[in-house]
């Protein structure tokens, strides 16, 4: 915490401060059935109307109910809001909630020395702390002396305040998140009426439950604003944001928004046929309700079928697109190139998690580069974007939609699990402003050809099934240039495959800029690409403001690349790549430029903290 | 490209035959029982009523998979096994077409087995015609997943282990719609079978046994040689007793859950026999009539099932509706504006 003023108010007893602060990073655990994504997100929720810029980082377990207690079995969200700019869901925690013997064994790991550590003493016994493989209680020990421990008996107060309800004391106890809640949003000094609101309408059917949530709200708001168990609170006020109606949004909802939202302005219906995977399915779920903008969803049988319905979506004239995680990608290759080969437009999401194989299905990862590049059969360029925050989901879904037209041509757009599970506010566009898509869909029998190529841009025209006179056989086979005969002429192959290649080299000329953040030349260029993007900003914002000679610039379009990344990259003595994987857009960079960058590589399953970047651009630097 | 047109054209003119052969040589190896499936094929379309341009034929890997390329209508050759889900697509998106999926016995029961499943128990109103030959023609020559037990072939010298797949009762146990089962040899029926798939309107299946000269000879003669054809086969007529045989002597009882053949001489009358009910909603009678190889009995050709179920487009498409009518159609800025909102002044 920094920038501490201390404000003391006059109606309150002089005991209760409330101190300015300028962010705070504050992280929820507990088991799995303890509510902590919930808090979380209603925690993220009064933050955003509040005011305050923010990010999260829910970390779920695989299991959808591990064993209750043990470690697999632990929850996490983590929130870091702010009254500054906010990129990242923060490094180190302020405070933590932690609600049983395996969170903390999980999470204390990672909280900042002199952290507020509220924890759940009821939570503490005998078996829970068994299973969490501590022999005694770490909070009758000093092993937590490094931290401001606060021991509340959160299951109690809530069992205590729901006395009187007319529900078994197993729901009872289900609210004990809503305590926790009530308990932290007083030590943030923010308002209940958004949660209290919110609780009305999701149990709206269930009205005892709803009274019970909110009794319990308001239980924990009122245990720490009486007891003084704390010795402050802390308010954080509202950042400064570009003027502008805000909302609240996790990556995956902004993919499918921006999927709905070009497809609408592109006159043009949508078909998402996706499996659900791990964890791409949530733009599955979003794009399901949207049925009112003409949008079909198919749940398919498996990850080939939903690419192959998609593309026959788009082959009899709607926009296909299908969704999935790394392993999902993997199945999908045969059909990429059957689109890539039919030259149809069609877009393939892939929202990155841990591999190989099954891998970590929760965690985020960026290792499927290589795989969107090359990992299918012959020599097959596809268009490849990759979204830095979770609000820029919305306008890269925006531009795959837009460039798979233009080009005809499947795009893939790369995510991952911690864009599309995290949330952060998002500037709601005025669709006036989006750039404008047109459908040309082909109709003149006399001047059609299957595979006869517009001069600019390399594409072939779009001829629908239903469209009279333009009869024609689409396939996998090599075609013949022009008539869309099956070919095996060997200077036709040749002549389709550099087609294909200046196909998607031409849309360099539709994409912008790679731009500089920071000096133009120098030292040192922080190169990086996806989801790194608020880590990176941030840690080289920092090191700029302390006078080092450090710039950075992030890649949303890789394929092609921003037609001035070569001279960007020659403008810089030192090229530093972090990424979540082991070196691969590093390899591509070096084999594209002939270069030797320097790599910084993380493969935990999460994502990478600012300092972890901060001590590599020092490092670096120093020569070491 | 023929201009002719039946449908949103200028001029009303009669389509042939002709209109929908291709310019494309046609290369399938001379006596190829594809021949006369193409040629049916060619012949019912003008006859349809539906406008040319709104045909379009989908097909996966293999011999009868080139299909596409002969027919002049709308095509797509895809991959091994993926025209079903390709072909979901084009109906999901344009429920006009009249959607024909072209398959072999290796596309749609071996690498496409899944979708073969999950297509006919979705009932989207699509044609699926399957070109069963019991073999692999196109890689010359091995097993197939619909090769009899012990089949020596070149990847099964010692014989095959595997025990075939019988189409139509897998397409039976998805609770598919419409299944029938025709010969190459047979045109007139197959014509008829094929004309039903269309008019059904659903996921209509006809296993079409089809004779490949090259690799596997004859492995269909018993029901296409005239001799022997009448008392190896049966057809099933909807309403009508089950009666077969060259003297059409012969006929089937039901005997407690057991099919069983008998001579209609032998103190059988025909009231005695199983009669077809090709409408029945359950399909367990269509499952015994699938299965009276097992009991000695013909093997079946004709419609084992034909029931009207709704289509998955068409519920899609109902459930879009109904939204719109209920909360009118979206306004793309009204749903970024929405949820929870706060504005930054």
């Amino acid at each position: 915490m920094t920038d501490k003023t201390t404000e003391r108010s006059e109606t309150i007893e002089p005991e209760d401060i409330l101190e300015n602060i300028e962010s705070a990073t504050i992280r929820f655990a507990g088991d799995s059935g303890d509510g902590m994504q919930l808090a979380g997100t209603q925690f993220t929720n009064t933050t955003a109307i509040f005011g305050n810029d923010l990010s999260t980082l829910p970390d779920y377990p695989a299991e959808i109910r591990a064993p209750a207690g043990s470690l697999p079995g632990v929850s996490g969200f983590q929130i870091c809001f702010s009254s500054k700019d906010v990129k990242t869901p923060g490094d180190e925690p302020d405070a933590m909630v932690i609600m049983n013997p395996a969170a903390l064994k999980v999470n204390i790991k990672d909280l900042q020395t002199g952290g507020i550590l509220i924890v759940n003493e009821d939570a503490f016994k005998t078996l829970n702390l068994q299973k969490a493989g501590f022999e005694t209680s770490p909070l009758e020990d000093d092993s937590l002396s490094a931290y401001r421990l606060i021991k509340i008996p959160i299951t109690k107060l809530t069992l205590n305040a729901l006395e009187k309800f007319d529900l078994t004391n197993k729901i009872k106890e289900r609210s004990k998140n809503f305590t926790a809640l009530g308990i932290i949003f007083w030590l943030y000094d923010r308002p209940l009426e958004p949660t209290v609101n919110w609780v009305n309408e999701k149990f709206a059917k269930v009205p005892e439950v709803a009274k019970a949530n909110i009794t319990a709200l308001k239980t924990g708001y009122n245990f720490a604003s009486t007891t003084r168990i704390f010795a402050s609170h802390y308010s954080i006020k509202k950042a400064k944001m570009k003027a502008g109606k805000y909302r609240n949004i996790t990556g995956n909802e902004a993919t499918a928004l921006g999927f709905v939202t070009a497809t609408t302005l592109a006159k043009i219906p949508l078909v998402y046929a996706s499996y659900p995977i791990t964890p791409a399915s949530d733009i599955l779920h979003e794009l399901a309700k949207h049925k009112t903008f003409g949008v079909k969803t198919i749940q398919a049988e498996d990850e080939i079928a939903a690419i192959c319905a998609a593309i026959g979506a788009s082959y009899a004239g709607s926009f296909g697109i299908t969704g999935t995680s790394g392993p999902g990608l993997a199945l999908k290759s045969e059909a990429s190139n059957l689109a890539l080969i039919t030259e149809l437009p069609l877009v393939i999401t892939n929202v990155q998690r841990g591999g190989p194989s099954t891998g970590l299905p929760t965690k985020t990862e960026q290792s499927d580069l290589l795989q969107a590049m090359y990992g299918r059969n012959g020599d097959s360029p596809l268009p490849i974007l990759a979204a830095a925050t979770p609000a820029d989901c919305f306008y890269m879904a925006f531009e795959a939609v837009r460039l798979a037209i233009e080009a005809m041509s499947p795009v893939i757009l790369l995510s991952d699990g911690y864009l599309g599970s995290g949330a952060e506010p998002f500037a709601i566009p005025n669709i006036k402003d989006l750039p404008k898509i047109k459908i040309m869909h082909h109709t003149d029998p006399k001047t059609f050809e299957p595979y006869k190529r517009d001069k600019k841009s390399f594409s072939r025209p779009w001829a629908i099934p239903g469209t009279f006179g333009l009869e024609h056989r689409l396939g996998g086979l090599e075609k013949s240039d022009g008539s869309g005969d099956v070919s095996y002429d060997p200077e036709n192959h040749q002549l389709m495959t550099d087609y294909r290649h200046k196909k998607v080299e031409s849309l360099a000329n539709l994409i912008p800029e790679l731009e500089v953040y920071g000096a133009k030349s120098g030292k040192l260029l922080v190169l990086g690409w996806g989801s790194t993007f608020g880590a990176i900003s941030t840690a080289v914002e920092k090191e700029q403001k302390n006078g080092t000679d450090v710039s950075s610039a992030h890649l949303r379009y890789i394929n092609p690349f921003p037609k001035n990344l070569g001279k960007v990259l020659g403008s810089f003595e030192k090229i530093l790549i972090p990424e979540l994987n082991m070196g691969q857009l590093s390899m591509i960079i070096n084999a594209k430029f002939n270069l030797k960058v320097i790599q910084l590589n993380k493969v935990h399953g999460k994502p990478f903290l600012i300092h972890e970047i901060i001590k590599k651009i020092r490092l670096t630097l120093e020569g070491k | 490209m023929a201009n002719k047109n039946n449908g949103n054209g200028a001029t009303k003119v009669k389509l042939t035959k002709a209109d929908f052969t291709s310019d494309n040589e046609v290369r399938w190896c001379p006596g190829c029982g594809d021949y006369s499936i193409l040629s049916q094929v060619q012949k019912l379309l003008p006859t349809l009523g539906v406008p040319k341009e709104n045909f379009v034929f989908i097909s996966g890997i293999g011999c009868s998979s080139r299909f596409p390329y002969y027919m002049d209508t709308y095509g797509f050759h895809s991959i091994h096994g993926r025209a079903l889900p390709i072909a979901t697509g084009v109906k999901v998106s344009n429920p006009e077409l009249s959607v024909w999926v072209i398959t072999g016995d290796g596309d749609a029961l071996s690498i496409g087995g899944n979708h073969f499943i999950h297509a006919l128990r979705r009932n989207l109103d699509i044609n699926i015609l399957l070109f069963n030959n019991r073999i692999y023609g196109l890689t010359k020559g091995q097993y197939s997943p619909t090769s009899e037990f012990g089949k020596v072939t070149k990847s099964s010298p010692y014989g095959s282990v595997e025990q075939p797949i019988r189409p139509v009762n897998l397409a039976l146990a998805a609770e598919a719609t419409f299944v029938a089962r025709s010969v190459d040899r047979w045109p007139h029926h197959l014509s008829e079978m094929i004309r039903k798939a269309y008019e059904h309107k659903g996921t209509s299946l006809v296993e079409i046994y089809q004779n490949c000269n090259i690799f596997n000879d004859g492995v269909f003669s018993d029901y296409t040689e005239k001799d022997v054809k009448d008392d190896n086969t049966i057809v099933l007529e909807d309403g009508k007793p089950l009666i077969f045989g060259k003297e059409r002597d012969k006929g089937i009882i039901l005997d407690g859950v057991t099919p069983k053949v008998v001579e209609l001489n032998d103190g059988y009358s025909v009231s005695d026999l199983l009669v077809h009910h090709e409408k029945e909603e359950s399909p367990v009678m269509s499952h015994i009539l699938a299965n009276i190889e097992f009991y000695g009995g013909p093997v079946p050709v004709g419609i084992f099932r034909s029931i009207d179920k709704p289509r998955y487009e068409e519920m899609l498409i109902d459930q879009m509706n109904d939204t719109i009518e209920k909360n009118g159609k979206g306004d793309i800025q009204d749903l970024l504006n929405s949820g929870h909102t706060w504005n930054v002044n």
